[in-house]
């Protein structure tokens, strides 16, 4: 486990704390890191665009404020935050009656983004694909499609509004699908 | 309803709530005290509910399915959470019972061999185990609805550790109405009707415990 993974295993666990105990303000900026981090971890593994990220990212949130108190201090957070969203990971995929197997030790890709080889690979593909893109549209589809922000907040990074990076976005796919198309 | 909005009603929804163990505890009581009135009420106390307690083996008996029932909430106390494991109730519970029959054997080995089947068999063979097994099934039924309302995720090893947890309960009540005192007697009959109530718990898990 890296430096970042530890810290961040140390920021949430923090938040989960004082939100145990009734902190508002905590327990919304954990929600807040939560979503954004259930937001990749379904995209990854659901058809991209579907509509059920979404959902089951909203579900997952409800999962976790329903049944925190399952929490125990002493194991790691994020462990329990990512067998959370497995568990509903798997629940989706049975109800929608696909049957899959998901990993039990993909909690290390949840807490790093480089973890496998294959994914380094898979970076590199995805380097050249965008290296189509001017610079701030790059980094407007790595925010929203990759790093799973919403627009409101990639807008924020990139100091536009959410209509705004709507468009730009839009356009950064066009151009993305022609070239893909191009090679 | 957006994300963030979602997040925000949650936010202002934060409350401290009751742990885990407190809410086991609730089942234990509630499915504990069913068990009791079905003793009393259907099954009736043992004839010498007044003198037994002063007998080694009544509190021998206890002691055993108690410590069966302690593995169980022990395994089931884990087993509710994401990725918990009930190993090391699961394990407790095993060796309490492989003590048990080690004592046995030896207790078995010095008797007579005239009265070697009747400590085996008793007087109610034929009905121990089942009335174990009805005894614990309120009890079974209570702490499923808690650990549904918890967040299991193997929902098969969960409703087997609830299991464990509501037939050492379940025997350890029944001992206020069976007067059997041999060892051998608790080692089979008791302890199949704590794992015929485990089994059932295993068999429901993956139905009764899938939360959303």
């Amino acid at each position: 486990m890296g430096g970042v993974a530890a810290d961040l295993e140390d920021r949430l666990k923090a938040l989960m704390l004082r939100g145990q105990a009734g902190d508002t303000a905590a327990w919304r900026e954990l929600l807040s890191v939560l979503s954004g981090r259930f937001r990749t971890y379904f995209a990854r593994r659901m058809d991209a665009g579907s509509p059920d990220v979404e959902d089951l990212v909203q579900e997952t949130l409800m999962a976790v404020h329903r049944r925190h108190m399952t929490y125990d201090p002493s194991q790691p957070f994020t462990a329990w935050a990512h067998a959370v969203a497995r568990y509903k990971l798997i629940d989706h995929w049975r109800r929608a009656r696909v049957r899959k197997h998901v990993p039990i030790d993909d909690v290390a890709d949840w807490l790093s983004d480089n973890a496998t080889a294959e994914e380094g690979a898979v970076r590199a593909d995805l380097d050249k694909v965008l290296s189509v893109l001017p610079e701030r549209q790059r980094a407007l589809v790595r925010d929203v499609k990759i790093e799973g922000l919403s627009l409101a907040e990639a807008g924020k990074r990139m100091g536009v509004s959410e209509g705004a990076a709507k468009v730009a976005l839009h356009r950064a796919m066009k151009l993305l699908t022609q070239g893909v198309l191009k090679t | 309803m957006k994300t963030e909005d979602l997040i925000e009603a949650l936010a202002l929804d934060t409350a401290p709530a009751k742990a885990v163990s407190p809410r086991l505890a609730v089942a234990a009581v509630l499915g504990g005290l069913m068990a009791f009135a079905l003793v009393a009420l259907w099954l009736g106390f043992r004839p010498d509910l007044a003198q037994a307690p002063s007998t080694r083996m009544f509190w021998m008996k206890a002691f055993y399915t108690s410590l069966l029932a302690l593995g169980g909430f022990w395994a089931v106390e884990r087993a509710a959470r994401p990725m918990g494991s009930p190993r090391k109730g699961m394990i407790l519970a095993l060796s309490v019972f492989f003590l048990w029959v080690a004592l046995c054997v030896w207790r078995f080995m010095g008797a007579a061999p005239a009265d070697r089947m009747p400590m085996l068999m008793g007087q109610s063979w034929r009905i121990c185990t089942l009335n174990i097994l009805v005894l614990g099934l309120p009890i079974l039924a209570a702490t499923l609805v808690v650990v549904r309302g918890l967040a299991p995720t193997r929902l098969t090893l969960a409703g087997a550790a609830a299991g464990l947890f509501s037939g050492g309960l379940g025997a350890t009540i029944y001992g206020l109405h069976c007067p059997e005192h041999a060892m051998a007697f608790v080692a089979i009959w008791y302890t199949l009707g704590v794992a015929a109530v485990t089994a059932i718990g295993a068999l429901l898990g993956p139905w009764v415990l899938r939360w959303r």
